[in-house]
């Protein structure tokens, strides 16, 4: 469903990494490693779109496409290093902002679930400005299972998260991919997810 | 969960996404009350500068008044507009906001619409007010608080454009304002002219309906312009 | 014409020597026109009878004022084209062009000045012309000021060429709001920087400052875009042994 042929980018005058290519069918995760500045964000950003690669084309369902297209806009939902919260916001508030900028209009009930689902239903009324990182990461998390989005891009979700945190990760990701998700996903550490097929890309 | 075999929908209104921008900085905004106040604050003492600075001579202040509360109404519109984008920019909302389903002008629209309701229409609630230290009559006032009226959405839209291409650039404000009031320039001519025409005997009514126009263009023209700017700024 | 295939000039590589051909056939065009020029005004062309000799400044300030709003004009195309067709070239293109259009801006501001001064008395009167020029040189200012304050390349040259067609489209507009201006302020007035009428031997000498102007204008945009080429194009094979030579 998700291909790439020969991705390459800069950042400035330095080459970050050249001649990347990809396939990944329903259920598969794409973990992506590499030293830090290697261009493990940068690539992620390209599938999402958000920046245009130098070289080389990205292909969803066959058909190509380029920056802010409305496909992968529509399809793909990308979580980045910065969470995306707003201080003034509560947990709850910001949760159904997000989702609503994206296009879905989840019930209360769901969005109850999903807050319980990573441990913050206690917290949901508290605005976001109080938050701890370990906290902030799941809150910007817990959107992935209120958008029926089939690519999920991550840049290093598991940072900041403790061991529940982790464990709530990997169930997410399991059932994602059971359903025939694809997830591509910038990491350090290991995540061992339970289904779907797993492939390696390193990014010298 | 999620369902992979499910085709979301791609078309997507745009009304949808001026109104989420628009609730969303409506209820940011609101949150943050005292930003406001402090741009209006801003105003009301730049106005008060200048008659400290050329004298209170009635006939001088007459004459001077209407450029006065223009020229006080951009500054203040300048102060505010790195907000627009600048906290978004910051946490990474506006990443999420340009990869939204929803067409980004529409998005940028509801927050310039939000923009303007939190800081244009004090402002031309306010200045009546401040006109009359300037001596202008009732009329006047009239033709200045309409071509206010008119003119700062359109100062809100031409200003997001600056306020786009400048996103996080180091020299931000200053350089806001360089790229931006010269695309001012005839929205002060033709706002401050509201007055001028009034005082000839002519009535406002051209004038303001050049405002109109500009504000229809701008309300095309300027969404577009900053989303391209917008996006340019994420690559 | 057709078999020439143009896009073989649209990478930086093969246009780099093209623009050092072009920039010595336009430098060597420039001098002769401007030394006919001048001497045509200078010299031959008869004193006004209203403004004596002063008026001869109009051989600079009429060709400067008409390239700074051509180059200005010029730069927006070729803004519109790197947006659209994503071309790195052009973007250089726009950026090699806004100083020299620049530069014809303060020259006609100055000379405009300068004219004033002896025929009516004042240095800057604020008329409709010399206001819409001051404010062109802002946009120029302006689009200089926001290359210089973006570090990265790409994004300068994408951001830079969105408000260079913003302020294309507002020059007119611009102008056409300050002329407005200036009739309702100064009431019906002589235009400050009309000409005096034009005897047919003025006519060629401003013709011919003008082509010289657009020969000095190609042949600088021309050095300054291979400046501007090998700085950016430094990291490559070919480039990376002129540049260092350069240095």
């Amino acid at each position: 469903m998700l291909e790439a042929h020969g991705l390459a980018a800069r950042r400035g005058d330095a080459q970050l990494f050249s001649g990347v290519s990809l396939s990944l069918g329903p259920g598969t995760a794409l973990f992506v490693r590499g030293p830090n500045g290697s261009g493990k964000t940068t690539l992620l950003r390209i599938l999402a779109g958000t920046t245009e690669a130098a070289q080389g084309r990205v292909l969803w369902r066959g058909e190509r496409v380029g920056p802010f297209h409305p496909v992968l806009r529509a399809c793909a939902v990308f979580i980045g290093h910065a969470p995306a919260l707003k201080d003034e916001l509560t947990i709850e508030e910001n949760l159904a902002s997000l989702t609503t900028l994206q296009g879905a209009h989840p019930e209360h009930a769901a969005i109850l679930d999903a807050l319980s689902a990573w441990s913050l239903l206690r917290q949901r009324t508290l605005p976001a400005r109080v938050l701890s990182q370990g906290q902030r990461r799941r809150a910007t998390l817990a959107r992935l299972g209120l958008l029926s989005r089939p690519l999920w891009l991550l840049d290093e979700p598991a940072s900041a998260l403790d061991d529940a945190g982790h464990i709530t990760l990997r169930d997410t990701l399991a059932a994602h991919l059971a359903a025939g998700g694809i997830a591509v996903i910038a990491t350090h550490q290991d995540l061992p997810v339970a289904s779907g097929t797993h492939q390696t890309l390193l990014l010298a | 969960m999620s369902e992979a075999a499910e085709q979301p929908a791609i078309e997507r209104g745009a009304w949808p996404g001026v109104a989420w921008a628009l609730r969303r900085d409506l209820r940011l905004a609101l949150r943050s009350k005292a930003e406001l106040g402090v741009q209006l604050l801003f105003y009301a003492v730049i106005v008060t500068l200048f008659p400290l600075g050329v004298g209170a001579d009635p006939a001088l202040l007459r004459a001077l008044g209407p450029g006065v509360l223009w020229v006080a109404a951009l500054l203040a519109s300048l102060l505010s507009l790195p907000r627009l984008f600048a906290a978004d920019f910051g946490d990474g909302t506006l990443e999420q906001i340009a990869l939204s389903p929803y067409p980004l002008p529409a998005l940028i629209s509801g927050k310039i619409l939000a923009h303007w309701l939190t800081t244009g229409v004090p402002l031309v609630v306010l200045s009546p007010l401040l006109a009359l230290q300037f001596g202008l009559d009732n009329g006047e006032l009239v033709a200045l608080a309409g071509g206010l009226l008119l003119g700062t959405p359109t100062l809100s839209l031409l200003g997001a454009i600056g306020a786009a291409l400048t996103l996080g650039l180091r020299a931000g404000g200053a350089l806001l304002a360089l790229l931006i009031l010269p695309l001012y320039v005839p929205i002060l001519i033709f706002g401050a002219g509201t007055v001028e025409a009034m005082r000839a005997g002519l009535g406002a009514g051209g004038e303001l309906s050049v405002l109109g126009a500009a504000l229809l263009a701008a309300a095309i023209g300027a969404p577009l312009a900053s989303a391209a700017a917008v996006r340019i700024a994420l690559d | 014409m057709n078999s020439i295939n143009w896009f073989r000039f649209a990478s930086p590589a093969s246009f780099f020597p093209v623009a050092g051909k072009l920039a010595r056939w336009f430098a060597v065009l420039a001098v002769p026109l401007a030394a006919a020029g001048l001497w045509l005004g200078l010299v031959v062309a008869p004193t006004d009878a209203q403004q004596g000799d002063a008026y001869r400044i109009i051989f600079i300030h009429v060709p400067a004022a008409w390239m700074s709003m051509f180059i200005y004009l010029v730069m927006a195309a070729w803004c519109a084209v790197s947006l659209t067709l994503n071309a790195r070239l052009s973007a250089m293109m726009a950026q090699a062009l806004a100083p020299t259009g620049a530069l014809f801006t303060l020259i006609a501001l100055w000379t405009g000045a300068l004219w004033g001064k002896p025929a009516w008395g004042t240095y800057w009167a604020w008329d409709a012309r010399m206001t819409s020029e001051l404010i062109l040189l802002f946009l120029y200012l302006g689009y200089m000021a926001l290359r210089h304050a973006i570090d990265d390349v790409r994004r300068a040259d994408r951001a830079s060429a969105v408000l260079a067609l913003v302020g294309a489209v507002n020059v007119p507009i611009i102008y056409f709001s300050v002329q407005w201006w200036n009739t309702l302020h100064q009431g019906a007035t002589v235009s400050l920087t009309a000409a005096p009428k034009m005897a047919s031997i003025m006519l060629i000498a401003l013709m011919l400052m003008t082509f010289a102007a657009w020969s000095y204008a190609i042949a600088v945009a021309m050095v300054r875009v291979r400046a501007i080429i090998l700085e950016r194009e430094r990291r490559t094979s070919w480039a990376g042994p002129l540049a260092g030579a350069a240095r």
